[in-house]
Parts: structure tokens; sequence; C-alpha cells
């Protein structure tokens, strides 16, 4: 059965506080969740003051502070700052999101920053990704044509079509949509997830790729694109404004619209 | 530590090339109960009285017998589709999941069964 409480061993305790100096005035409570896989204990939710007056507006910056002059033992992932490799994804105030892109200052009272729900923890804030990015590769996400292009150009589509995939296109994988979702929470060993769906439809609407069909057979199955009951938390969580919910049920339509 | 890939994992008995029916039909059946649950509910409504006697000629109408049988069938049929859909979602040993699913299934036509065997028990037997 679906496992509605935390196993013992995951359960998260209070952990240690970090108090931060009496006399800076825009002190900010941040705490997050600490799980250390070496250690053989609990995970437990750390608290650190930081001053706001001398940290950069984002969560992001907020967590390379606690980790370069409070607590070095801190571990995260992030690169670019900008909102473009989608390795910061984190939940943030119970918010998926990149923490590149969260204001610090949008959160009222303490700032909970927890890993990306429902993900085997590496350590801290560090989820395991390995699924999320096999689903990802199982999709095929590479152009397949058996008309060979042409010798001196590339392929060309219309704009009307290049419009298609330009959304999906923006897609970074950061995984904020998936673990977002419920029935990925339940399903994911045979669910494919928002962002794989949506990178799949990337390649169904692209007027250049001859697999189309192969690419509906492979997705039309009980689990892997009908477990999408369009909840939608994945539209709602994704930080770059994606609609993942929109590109599955497009996929549905297709699917529904070849039968008939 | 599996030393199975993960592609492979997910890949794992390939696609089942079905679901689509049963969305399609899903919906179908949800577009359905649209204006049978309305009239439904308006025929009720405005039966001035609802003791036994009256309830037995409302059902005895031929229009409404058939109208009655089509709604339990769409209904119950929905309600199948539904509650399958639920037991895939939370009940994950596969042997417990087939289980729940076809004593489900077998619930559902149980009570259609019964249920049009009612209305047309009353629809063509003798009147009071």
């Amino acid at each position: 059965m679906a496992q509605f409480r935390l196993p013992v061993n995951s359960r998260v305790k209070p952990g240690k506080t970090f108090a931060g100096d009496d006399q800076s005035k825009n002190l900010k409570k941040i705490s997050v969740y600490r799980y250390d896989p070496d250690a053989g204990t609990n995970p437990t939710l750390d608290t650190y003051d930081v001053d706001m007056d001398k940290c950069g507006p984002m969560v992001l910056d907020a967590l390379i502070k606690i980790k370069n002059e409070i607590d070095p033992t801190l571990t995260f992932r992030r690169s670019c700052r900008e909102g473009i490799c989608g390795s910061c994804a984190m939940n943030i105030d119970g918010v998926n999101t990149l923490a590149c892109l969260k204001p610090v200052e949008e959160v009222r009272g303490t700032v909970k920053i927890y890993p990306l729900p429902h993900m085997p923890v590496v350590k801290d804030l560090v989820p395991d990704l390995t699924n999320f990015y096999a689903q990802y590769a199982s999709v095929k996400p590479w152009l397949e044509a058996k008309t060979p292009p042409p010798p001196d150009k590339e392929r060309l589509q219309s704009k009307e079509d290049q419009g298609k995939i330009n959304e999906p296109s923006a897609c970074i994988l950061c995984a904020c949509c998936s673990t977002a979702c419920p029935s990925y929470w339940w399903n994911s060993d045979r669910y494919l997830g928002p962002a794989a769906l949506l990178q799949s439809y990337r390649w169904i609407v692209d007027s250049r790729d001859e697999s189309t069909g192969e690419r509906l057979d492979s997705l039309e199955d009980p689990f892997r694109l009908y477990r999408c009951h369009t909840i939608l938390n994945c539209t709602q969580a994704c930080p770059k404004d994606l609609n993942p919910a929109k590109a599955i049920s497009e996929i549905k339509k297709l699917i529904a619209h070849r039968r008939h | 530590m599996s030393l199975v890939s993960p592609l492979n994992k997910v890949i794992g008995l390939g696609s089942a090339k079905e679901g689509a029916e049963h969305w399609w039909m899903q919906r179908l059946s949800a577009v359905a109960l649209i204006p049978l649950g309305l009239w439904f509910s308006v025929a009720l409504g405005a039966m001035d009285q609802l003791d036994y006697s009256s309830v037995v000629e409302f059902v005895r109408h031929p229009v409404n017998s058939i109208l009655l049988i089509l709604t339990l069938i769409t209904m119950t049929y929905h309600s199948q589709l539904g509650v399958q859909v639920v037991v895939e979602d939370y009940v994950h040993s596969s042997s417990l999941k087939i289980i729940t699913i076809v004593a489900v299934s077998f619930a559902h036509i149980l009570v259609a069964v019964t249920g049009v065997f009612a209305i047309l028990k009353v629809a063509l037997g003798a009147a009071i």
C-alpha cells in the first residue's frame, strides 16, 4: 500500500540552532533539513540566524552565506545562480522552486528549506535524481528522422512549427514539477512524471521528428502517461512558468485523435 | 546496490499500449452523466409526493424506466473506472492489486444488474 507516514528512520527531529549576532537589526531565521548518511541518525532541522543586511537577496545567497560563514558542512547543489541550470531546486516555504530565484523577503517568518519531496536523499538538500534522469532518457529526447537532412543546410521548419516547441524547450529539468506531483510520489517507478512527459511532447510536436507514432505508442500506458490526474501541481511549481500539465493533456488528446 | 541499470528499470515491461480507452470512456461517461443527473434530480424534485405508489408509478412510465436504467449503468460504469484508478494509484502489491480490481469490478456489476433487475421488475410487473 501507499505509505502515508515517513519511515521511522526518516522522521525529522529538532536540530542545532546557530544564533546570530544580536547587534544586527535584520536577522532572518533559516531552518534547513540536515541529513548525514554516515552518521546513522535521523534527519534534523537546523536553524541559522542570517544577517540579511550582509547577504544577497535570494535564498541561495543565504545558503551560500551559511556555508561560507556559519556551517561549512551544509550540502546543496548550485551552479549558475540565475535560474538556468536547475541545480538548486529545493522545497522552500512548502513550495518546490529554485533557491536562486526565490527572494528571502517573500517568506514570512522562518524560511524552511527541505530537499525536493519524496526523493531519496543523498545528503542534506541533495536528492538522488537517478530515476528522474533515466525517465528523461527513456523518452528519447533527440530528433529521430529517416529522411536524411539536406546535404548543404539544416532541417528547416516554419516559424509557426518552431513556436510549438519554444516553450517546452525552455525546460531546465530541475525536477520541481515531477517532485510536486502526488501521482509521481506514489508511482514514480512507473509513471514518467510531468518533466519527462513535457520533454516527450517537445519531440512529439516537433515538425522535423518522424517518430511521432512510436513516441505515442510508448507513452500509451495506464501508468507511464495516464497516472496524470490533472492535479496541476506541476504547472504551479514550475519556476520557469512552463505548463507541463497542458503538454500532458495535449498528448492524451493526440492519442485519442489517432483512434478516430 | 542493484546491478540493473536505471534506464532498464524505467523501461520495465514496456508500454501496455492501452489506457486511452479507459481515459476516453471515463470522460464520455462523465459527460453523459450531466444530462442524466440533471434529469434525475429535476424529475425527483418535480414529483408531488415521494410516497411508495407515486414512485412506482414514476418508474413504470417507459421513458422514466429507460432513463433510470441508463443513469444506473452509466453511473456504475463511471464509478468502476474511477475506483479502478484509485486502486492502481494506492495498492502497490501486484497480487493484492489484481484481486482488489477484480473484486471491485464484480461488486459494480452486481450493483448494476441488481438495479436494472429492480427497475424492470417494477416497470414490467403488475400495476398496484
